[in-house]
This record gives C-alpha cells, structure tokens and sequence, in this order.
C-alpha cells in the first residue's frame, strides 16, 4: 500500500485543532457554517484515522504506525523531551473511537448549542487534539502536556454550556482531576531523574521505573494509580462523575464517557502497570476489590436513580470497574477484555448520552418520571435507545458482551487475585486461585445488576401509557438525528459481530505488555505450561501421577519461594526492605548492594530467556509453572542469576 | 465427532435472521400479506432445509460401534480470541440437534402461521412477526452452536425475544413489569451459566462442545479424568451450568417468570413452552450429557430439581382459574419431568418426551388461544364452559392434547411418559429405595397432571356456559389460519409417539436407538416385568386422575366448591401458588431495593461526597482563613513574627 508515505498519526492528531483554527477566522454569526466546517473536518479526522487501522501490524506488540522524520523528533534536546508518537494495539482502537465519536457529538450539538456556538465547537475540537495526544505520545512529556490540554476545554464545555449546577460540577471535575495530575507529575519528574541519560521516552521511563526500589515503585505506583483512578472513576473516587455528566450538555457528556473516562484506564495500561511491575503485584488484588466493589455497587446506586443522566453516570462507574478488574487480573483475556470493554463501553454509553440529549431538546427534562410510554410515539427512536441499551446490558451480539466475558474469564484464571498465599489455587498451586473464582462470580453479580438497571429504565421511559400530555407530541428522529444515531447502533453490531477484527489487533499488545510486567516471555510459559498439563491429561498417555509427584518433590522449594508470601509478604518486603530469603542469599553473594534497590540493574541485559533458566528450575515443569504463577515474579526477576534454589 | 461440512446448516438459522431484517427494517411499509409471508416463508423454508440435513444425516449411516456420532458440520468463522481461548462461530448438526432442529422448526412454522389468523387485528403486526422470526433464529443458533459461548449467543436471544414478546403489548405497565421479570430472572440463571463455562474452561482450555467432549471422552478411557478435573470442580461445572437451565425452563427456584409470560400474545407462549426457550434448558444438559455422566452428582442434583419442580407446579395448576396459567404450570411440570428423565440419565427419554411435549403443548396453547379468540378475551375458565357444541373442532384437538398428556394410551405422551417413569425405576444414579422414590412420586404427578388436564377441559368445554362476556351465538369461530395448525399438531400429539413404541409393545423404539449414539443409554437393571408394572401402573393413575376430574368437573360440580371450603387454609395457600412471588418480592427485590437507596443517599451523598470531598474542600478554606489573618498587611505585625521565629530558632539551636 503506498498508505505509508504519510505521517498519518500527526495528521490526526492535528486535524481537529486545524480545524478549530478555521473556526476561528469564521464570524460568529455564521452559526450554520461554522457547525458544518467543524463536522466535516472531524468527520475528515476520522477518515483519516481510518489509515491507521489499515497499516497496523497485528503480529506486533510494540509502538508502530510511528514515522521516523516526522514523529520520532527532538523538541527540547536539553531535557531529552520528543515529540514522538506511535500506538500499540490497545491505543489505536482508542484513538479510532474518538475520532468516530467526535463528529456524533458535533452533528448532535448542531440545536443543542444556540448560545458562543463558535467557543462550543473550538473546545470540542481542542478536546480532541488533547484526547489524540494523550493517546498517541510516547513521550511522558508530551503526554502530560496533551492529558493537561484535555482537561481545560471540558473543564470549559462543563463550565460553561452546562446545566444549573454548572459551576459546581465543572469546580468538581477540575480540582478532582487536577489532585490526580499533579502528583502524577511529579512522579514522572522523579522516574525521569533516576534515568541515566535525559530522555522523556515512555519505553526509557518504563526501564528507568522498573529498575527503581522496591519502596520508591511503590510511591511511585501510588502516585500514578491515584491519578487513573480518578479519571476512572474508581470507587470511592467516583463522586465527581455523576454531577459532571448531569450538568454537562450532550456532547460533552458523550466525550466525558466515551473517551475521557478511558484515559484513566489506558493510563493504567500504558504507564502505572508496566513501569512498576513489582508494586503492581503488590497492589493489583486491592485495586481489583476496589473495581470489584465499583462494580456491585455502582449497579445498585444507578438503579435508584430518578435522573437518567445520573443513572447512566453510575453505570459507567459499574462498567468501567469490569475494565479494571480485567486489567488487574493480568490475563490475557483479562487485559484485552478490558481494552475491549473500553471500547465498547465508549460506544455504548456514548450512545446512551446521544439518546438521552436527543430526549432533552425536545423535553428540556432528564427526569427518568418526565417520560414513559414514547415507544407508541417515536417508534424509531425507542429501537435505536433499546438496541444500545441492550449492548450497554451486555446482551451477545452486541458490542457489550464479548469484553465481559473476556474480563470476567481472565479474572476467573487470574494467578494475581488473591490476598493470602497462594495456596488454594486449583492445581498444587499453579492456575487459578479460590479468591479469583470470587472476584469472577462476584463480578458476575453485576451482570445481572446491569440488566436489572438498564431495563427498567427502559420500562419506566419507554413503555407504558404516556402518562405527561407533552410527551405525545415530541417528533421522532430527524434525518441528522439519525446520522448520528445509527452509526452508533452499527458500530455496537459490528462490534458484537466481528469482534475479532479488535480481539487479534488487541493480542499482540496485551501479550508484550504481561511480557513488560511479569519478565520476558512468563506468560507465554505459564499458558504454555497449562497447556502442557492440559494436554499430558488429554492424552492420559503420561500418568498424572508423575505430576503429582512433582509436586511433592517441590515441596521444599516451594516453602523458600518467595512467590509464596502472598500480597501481604510481598508488601512488607516492598516496605520494610525486608528482601525475603532469596533475594538475601543473592545480596550476600553480591556484596554491598542496595537490598531492595537495583538488584534490576545487576542483571546483565538479555537474562531472564528461557535457556538461561538454572536446572532447578527447568527440571521440572510444576517447579516452572509454579514459579511462572503470580506472586513469583520477582523471582522470575532474578531467574537468570547463578541462583542456588534450596531443595 | 466426524464431521461433513455442510453449508446449508448456516441457512436454517439465517432464513428467520433475514426475515427478521426485513420485516423489522421494511415491514411497517409492506402489506400484512406480505410480511406474514416473509415471516412464515422464513421459518417454513427454514424447516424444510433442516428436513434435507435430516435426510443427508440419514444417509451418513451409523458411525460404527464405540465411536462418536456421525455429525453435519460448518464452520463460519472465527468469533474471537484470546490466549488460549478461541471461540469459533461453526454449527453442528448431529443426531440430537437433528431431532431439535425439527421440533423448533415445524412447531414453530405451525405457530407462525396461527399467528396470522390470531393477530390480524393487531396494529403492530410486522413488529409481532419480526419478534417471532427473531426467537427462532435465536433459539436456532442455540440448537446448531458447537462453541458453548456461541450457544450463549442465542441462549440469550431466546431471552431478549421473549423480553420482547412477553412485553409485547407495552402500553399496559403489567406486562411491561412480565417482560423485564422473564429477562432479568433468566439472566440471574445465566450468571451461573456463566460461572459453569468459566470453571469448564479452567480445566478444559477450551469451550468448544467437540473439543470437550474429547477432552472428557479421552480422560474417561484411561480413568484419569478425575485427576484432571477432580470430583468436586465437575458437580460444580454441571450444577452452575443447570443454573442457567433452571432460569431457562423455568424449574425450581427461578420458574416465577414464566407464569407471568402469559401477558404476551397467547401463540407467543406457544413458541415459548413448545418450541423455543423453555426446551433450551433440557436440550443443554441433554448435549452436554457426556460430562454430566462423567459427574454423577450433578446428575442426582438434577433429578431432584427436576423432580420437586415437577410436583410442586402440578399441585398449583390444579388451583388456578385462568386456563393459561394452568397452562402455564402444566409446563412447568412438564419440564421437571423432562428434568427428572435427564437426571436418572434417561436421556433420550427426557428427549423422546421434550418432543411430544411439544406437540401437545402447542395445541394446548393454541387451541386456548382459539377459546379466548372466541370469547373476546375471556381468560378465567369458571367463566367458559359448553364451549363443545359451539367450537367442536377446537374441542377436540383440545382433548387430543389432553388425552395425549395424560398419557392415555396409544397418545404421544404416554409413550414418552412412560419411559421417563421406566428410566426413573430402572436407573441405578441413587440406592434403589431412592430410585422408588422418584417414581413414586413421578407417578404421582403424573395422575396430578391428568387431573387438572381434564379439570381444565371439562370447565372450558363440558357444562353450561357461565360467562357473560360474548353472546354464545356469535362467538368468533377460528379462521382457517388457525384451526389448520390445531389439526396438523393434533396429528402430531396423537400419533408422534410412535416413533418410540417400547420393546415390551412390540415396538422398535427406533426414537431411543437413533439418539443412543449421541446420548449414552441405561443399562438395563431390572427384567421388562418391571417395565410393564411400571406401565400399568402409569395407566391406571392417568385413568384415576381423568376419573375423579370427571366426577368433579362434570358430574358433581358443586364438589370442588365444598373441598375448598373444608381445606380453606391449604387452599388459598397453594391457590396463591404458595406466596413465592410474594417471599422474593420481601426477601429479595425489597431489601436490594433499600439497600441500593441507602448506598446512595448515606454512602455516596453523605460519607464521600459531603464528610471526605466536601470535608477536604472544607480543611482547605479554613486553613485559607486562618492563613489569611497572617497576613494582614501589618508591618509591625510580621515584625514580631519574625521575631519570634528568630527567638524560636536561636534557643534551638543552643539549647536543644
């Protein structure tokens, strides 16, 4: 494809605030023009992003799609900061999502703003370029600078264009936001200090980070967890959402949840977690409980809500908590199902929002009791709101349900959610454990919440008998209604449908990022060992017994392993400097080292592949799946050093 | 299993798929005529090319002994993955989904076309067909995935159509309340089904039905399988994946949704306890039954769910006035039955009888829909009666139907009942006095089932008229529409059973022979003596549930008046079908209810939002209003807090 030619992620990136400049030379007045001048060019935007999923490579993990003269270039040399950009799996379909709901939102404002229309579309657009930016740098400055730029225009659309509580909310969102930001500032300032050379590169700060103490990872992790918790929202940091999204108008509601929310769990994804492997072992079964209780709890506050906005609001705070919980499981499926419920959830809710505006024109009310019975009366729209409704309920087919299933089976075969040791875990302690079968089932709860809640919101606007005299009048969807609408109905059918046209883009990514997290190529020796315990009993040829006794051979091994601390143990080591037995034995033989500080950086480069593994820990594969189960990361850290394993 | 690749089998579930489209996109521009012909076009075509798949099956022959069932296959394309999970969209047509593929199909074209005459009035008529194309799509797929998450796809489907139907005259709040409970109450069962796949695939890597049933096949042969999957984590797959058959068919504790199924339109609860949905359940645990009897526990679990259900729901239909919720308990019932056949591991029994049910409880349903048709919608049966002489041809379908569910000899359901209660005494899943006990108490359901069988249909049928509601003289007789598919399933009823005649009759019972290579068979523990006792002893308690119907129904009718009056207590306890819904309604929806008030308006207003989010604000502005009265501009006062502080530093720095 002659495709390649072209610095399409810049092009991109920079549309929407071209466009937003063009906006700018239009009089005011020109209210029509200017609507359409900045429909078509996010609508170009979004062809132009299109390219992107073209080009990308899914066998590769890593950045790509970046152009060498163009994206990769000095900015401030004497800092080390670069405009470089490129995406991986997980932000492509992200950077594809905003741009397609960009122009819906624009195309849906064209009656829904009379009033500073021109300041109302440059936000929007400037909102876009930050979103973009944010997704697509792969420098840390730079993607501070554009998660900054975000914050203003909405904190502006909110502020300004919004609802009676206004003020209030928008105050809410910025300060909220702003706490989050700022120690995650300086966290980067600090990661990048301990760097040895200058260089803001996300791939040189995810080393620099990793490389760093125990103690000073979990800071760090803290720092930066807090400010993508926020964004989340993660319970109990979630009560900013729902008076953002009641005061703000539809468009800024359907960006705030499609994409905004999605910042903070791409953040988790793109820097909390692979930069501090080790505090994330620590931490990931507590944030989980925390999505976990998002989950069950958000379901239950959005069903008694009388505000339609305020319900959709909790249902984000719901759905999104299935996003972290599947990032936190540290699957496969829990990561891509979670990239893919990002997604999906973008669409869906974006839609809900859509719908939800389309009510508001014509009523000027949000009450969930202002409405009932307008199925009989606009019969289009009603289908449109049911069929989105039923994706946001994760009915198969429709965009919802694949990233459920996917998150809640890779939560289901998560080796990282549990809080004791890991002892009770299905097979001699390789696999799944008891507690992540509950935060499964326990997840699934919300399943059932979902359907629970979302459906009797239906009942309650959309069936019975018109109960308010106004209703009977309202118009069904005009043409430009509908051009907004059914992209999104199609987007959730293609989604539920083809699936994997995302799914195997997605996989690659998750794959090098377990990698970036858990050391080279454990994941792929987990699942490979799995497979291999798997297919030993399919063939039944080689008794079982053989396993078994494995398994008792390790035993001693097992007792001195640190992967056997559990979270607590490996909390305590992280805070208290107390290194755990092995990595003792190892400081000893190395001298004066720092205990809990750059054992990473004595490692010489290119350890950790399989060949270089000690033969205790190949002689036998429960040992190697054993080790490879979560908990033992650290050691797998360590694996390629002339280690004497106790036996 | 061998496969043949089999395009066709994408066109059963594609024609009602495009039916749907059409009449769902087009179908509020196109005359009634052609949308009901789309509609029953669809599904009909639909029916006769799973009757070519049928034949070419035929003639693929037996797959030989000991190996797996010879099988259509196709392969559509690969859904999703991820790790070492792959879900490929591919259908698979063996002998079971064969069988399943033409009672959903020819049911429900039968339906369908009733429809026509049933809804012509209605204003939404091209909505009600999109509807009903849709279930039966759904419930295709259901039958023909060969991937359990791609079986999901439309074991969900069945429930958002009946969502859709049920609710389908959304303007009255009830059945809109009917709709969302059915769904909901399904999704509680599909949670657990959830939870059944993700603990399969923990131990199998894999959620295809073939790659599974290998996987259980090949650990079964060297005896290794409980060491790959042990015991315990087995029963549990098989009781969390009998969660969601629970929700779907409706059986103990989860059945509450599909009494209040009856607000849809009446041939829609004919689709729903015939054809599509409620079967879904038994046909799961019927396909997956090679793990089931890998697990035997799940199985014993099964029949007693199976079992209670089937004797509890008998004993309130015997109470209830309105002839659709009998109908609607008689199904219940039923599909315990069909429970109790699986879980003795009667699988083909448990088929054998899902399939004569559906005959016989079509014509139920639909010839109760021509009684209401005709009286104007007049649902409580102690306002009918002498409806004989007025809708003779309704009537005897009617008792065709009824005859055939009570197992009356020579009709279909006593060839199919009568296995089931021969499978519950010869099965060897508990000690014998347990197996005693099943049947027992089958035996007893089944006298119950033929006694307010027969109580519906003396009160409808026999007697006097006692409504007020249509003057008998003009009642609206049934179109042709409709009265044609009564005839065609009373046939059905009447003689479907034949496929199945047991040895002990002479018979070949090719129905069970044909299955016994998908499903595996009973082996034989008692002689045929027993087997014929059994018989009897099934014939005599349906003749004594018809006797005593007939003699409280017809010949003394001021006897059930007195018998409710003597047992008052009893009665209005199980009339009021034993207050269940209202004990979910106190224990359940309430307290989630408040609870969920109480999160928001103390947990997330008044602890996070006012005392830590506006408690923060709050620290901040006093520590501005303290801070600010530092700083007041006067010279004399930052004076003496320099001062101070010099003062403060100086005696540390030598004293301290």
């Amino acid at each position: 494809m002659g495709l390649s030619g072209v610095p399409w992620l810049s092009l991109v990136i920079f549309g929407p605030l071209l466009g937003a400049i063009g906006i700018g030379l239009i009089p005011r007045d020109q209210k029509a023009l200017l609507r359409n001048l900045a429909f078509f060019s996010s609508l170009g935007v979004f062809a132009l992003s299109i390219p992107l999923v073209l080009l990308f490579d899914p066998a590769r993990g890593d950045f790509q799609l970046t152009m060498q003269q163009f994206e990769n270039v000095a900015w401030i040399p004497a800092l080390g900061v670069r405009y470089q950009v490129g995406v991986d799996g997980i932000s492509l379909f992200l950077i594809v999502l905003t741009t397609f709901l960009t122009p819906l939102c624009i195309l849906s404002a064209y009656r829904a703003v009379e009033d500073r229309v021109k300041e109302y579309l440059i936000a929007l657009l400037v909102l876009e370029t930050g979103m973009l930016g944010a997704l697509a740098a792969l420098d840390v400055f730079l993607f501070y600078i554009f998660w900054e730029v975000m914050l203003i225009p909405m904190y502006l659309i909110i502020g300004v264009w919004g609802g009676p509580r206004r003020r209030y909310a928008a105050v809410k969102f910025f300060l909220y936001t702003m706490v989050g930001s700022v120690l995650m500032l300086v966290a980067i300032l600090y990661v990048y200090s301990q760097g040895e050379v200058a260089d803001f590169s996300v791939e040189h700060l995810w080393a620099t980070a990793q490389g760093l103490g125990g103690r000073a990872q979990l800071w760090l992790f803290l720092a930066f967890a807090l400010a993508f918790a926020i964004k989340v929202p993660l319970f109990p940091l979630h009560t900013w959402l729902p008076d953002a999204h009641v005061e703000a108008p539809t468009a800024g509601s359907v960006i705030l949840a499609g994409v905004l929310l999605k910042m903070g769990t791409f953040g988790f994804v793109r820097y909390a977690m692979p930069m501090f492997p080790e505090a994330l072992q620590v931490c990931a079964p507590y944030i989980a409980l925390l999505a976990l209780i998002g989950i069950i709890y958000g379901a239950l506050v959005a069903w008694v809500q009388s505000d339609v906005k305020s319900l959709v609001a909790y249902s984000s705070v719901s759905h999104l908590g299935f996003v972290v919980l599947g990032l936190m499981a540290l699957t496969p499926q829990g990561i891509s199902g979670g990239t893919f419920l990002m997604l999906a959830h973008g669409v869906s809710t974006g839609g809900l929002f859509l719908c939800v505006g389309f009510l508001y024109e014509r009523r000027h009310r949000r009450l969930i009791a202002d409405f009932g019975g307008i199925a009989r009366v606009v019969p289009v729209f009603s289908a449109i709101f049911l069929v989105i409704v039923l994706a946001s309920a994760g009915l198969p087919g429709l965009s919802g349900f694949v990233g459920e299933f996917l998150v809640l089976i890779g939560a289901s075969q998560s080796h990282s959610l549990h809080f004791g040791p890991v002892e009770y875990s299905f097979f001699g302690r390789v696999g799944p454990s008891v507690t992540s079968f509950l935060f499964a089932g326990l997840a699934t709860l919300g399943v059932i919440l979902a359907a629970l809640y979302l459906l009797s919101m239906v009942r309650r606007m959309l069936f019975g008998p018109v109960v308010h005299e106004a209703n009977t009048r309202i118009s069904d969807a005009s043409p430009r209604e509908l051009a907004y609408l059914v992209p999104v109905v199609l987007a959730a059918f293609f989604l539920g449908i083809f699936p994997g046209f995302f799914t195997s883009r997605i996989e690659a990514t998750t794959a090098r990022l377990l990698e970036v997290i858990e050391g080279p190529g454990a994941w792929e020796r987990t699942e490979e060992f799995l497979a291999t315990v798997a297919e030993d009993r399919h063939s039944a040829a080689q008794p079982i017994a053989n396993a078994s006794d494995d398994r008792d051979q390790t035993g001693d091994f097992r007792v001195n392993a640190p992967g056997d601390r559990g979270p607590q143990g490996r909390w305590r080591e992280l805070v208290q400097g107390n290194p755990g037995p092995m990595i003792e034995r190892l400081a000893q033989g190395q001298g004066d080292q720092d205990l809990t500080g750059d054992l990473r950086r004595q490692v010489p480069s290119g350890v950790g592949g399989r060949s270089d593994l000690p033969e205790a820990f190949t002689g036998d594969r429960l040992a190697e799946g054993r080790l490879l189960a979560r908990g033992s990361v650290d050691q797998a850290r360590i694996e390629g050093l002339p280690v004497e394993v106790p036996r | 299993m061998s496969g043949q690749s089999y395009p066709a089998l994408g066109l059963i579930v594609a024609l009602p798929l495009v039916g749907t489209l059409i009449n769902l996109l087009v179908g509020h521009r196109l005359p009634r005529r052609l949308v009901h012909w789309i509609a029953c076009g669809a599904i009909g075509f639909s029916f006769l090319v799973a009757l070519l798949a049928f034949f070419d099956l035929l003639a693929l022959g037996h797959g030989g002994e000991g190996t797996t069932s010879p099988a259509l296959t196709y392969a559509l394309y690969p859904w999703f993955e991820s790790g070492r999970l792959a879900v490929r969209v591919g259908f698979s047509f063996d002998r079971l989904a064969a069988v399943m593929c033409l009672v959903v199909t020819s049911v429900s074209f039968l339906i369908h076309v009733y429809s026509v005459g049933y809804m012509a009035g209605d204003r939404s008529y091209s909505r009600y067909f999109t509807y009903l194309n849709f279930f039966c799509f759904a419930m295709l797929l259901l039958v023909l995935a060969d991937s359990l998450v791609v079986l999901f796809i439309g074991w969900e489907g069945v429930g958002l159509a009946s969502y859709l139907l049920i609710g389908f005259w959304f303007e009255d709040p009830a059945k809109a309340m009917a709709g969302q409970k059915a769904f909901i109450v399904n999704r509680i069962g599909d949670a657990g089904f959830l939870l059944g796949l993700f603990l399969l695939f923990t131990f199998t890597q894999s959620l295809e039905i073939p790659a599974i049933r290998e996987w259980v096949v090949a650990g079964g042969a060297g005896g290794e399988l409980y060491r790959m999957m042990p015991v315990p984590f087995g029963v549990a797959v098989g009781i969390l994946l009998f969660v969601g058959c629970v929700g779907k068919s409706a059986q103990l504790p989860l059945y509450v949704w599909l009494p209040d199924a009856m607000a849809g339109p009446t041939p829609v609860s004919a689709l729903i306890h015939a054809a599509t949905m409620v079967t879904a359940g038994v046909y799961l645990v019927a396909r997956m039954g090679f793990l089931y009897l890998a697990y035997p526990g799940a199985l014993a679990v099964v029949a007693v769910v199976g079992l209670l259900t089937a004797l509890v729901a008998a004993t309130i239909a015997i109470c209830q006035t309105d002839i659709k919720k009998i109908l609607a308990y008689s199904t219940i019932s039923q599909l315990g039955y069909m429970f109790l056949a699986l879980g003795v591991g009667a699988f083909s029994a448990g088929i054998f009888h899902l399939m004569t049910h559906a005959f016989f409880k079509a014509l139920l349903f639909l010839g109760a829909g021509a009684v209401i048709h005709a009286l104007d919608g007049e649902q409580e049966i102690s306002a009918m009666g002498g409806l004989h002489a007025k809708l003779k041809l309704v009537s005897i379908t009617f008792l065709v139907a009824c005859l055939a569910i009570s197992g009356v000899p020579l009709f279909s359901g006593f060839f199919s009942k009568d296995e089931i209660l021969w499978g519950t005494l010869n099965g060897s899943m508990l000690a014998p006095w347990g197996q005693g006990i099943l049947w027992g108490v089958g035996l007893i359901t089944a006298g119950l089932t033929a006694f307010y069988m027969f109580r519906l249909y003396f009160m409808t049928f026999a007697g006097r008229y006692r409504g007020q509601r249509v003057d008998l003289a003009h009642l609206h007789r049934p179109p042709l529409s409709m009265s044609v598919p009564l005839v065609a399933l009373a046939v059905l009823a009447a003689v479907g059973g034949f496929v199945g005649v047991p040895e002990i009759l002479g018979g070949a019972n090719r129905f069970h022979h044909w299955l016994s290579e998908v499903l595996p068979g009973q082996p034989e523990r008692l002689s045929h003596l027993w087997e014929g006792l059994s018989m009897a002893a099934s014939v005599l308690v349906a003749l004594a549930g018809i006797g005593l119907a007939w003699q409280m129904y017809w010949r003394r009718i001021d006897l059930p008046a007195r018998l409710a009056d003597r047992a008052r207590g009893l009665y209005r306890w199980v009339s009021n079908r034993y207050y269940v819904d209202e004990a979910y309604e106190a224990a359940v929806v309430r307290p989630l209810r408040s609870t969920s008030q109480l999160f928001y308006s103390l947990v997330d207003r008044l602890l996070i939002d006012t005392f830590l989010v506006h408690g923060v604000a709050f620290a901040a502005r006093v520590t501005g209003l303290v801070a600010k009265k530092l700083q007041n501009g006067d010279v004399q006062r930052y004076g003496l807090f320099v001062l101070l502080g010099l003062g403060a530093t100086l005696f540390l720095l030598f004293l301290g």
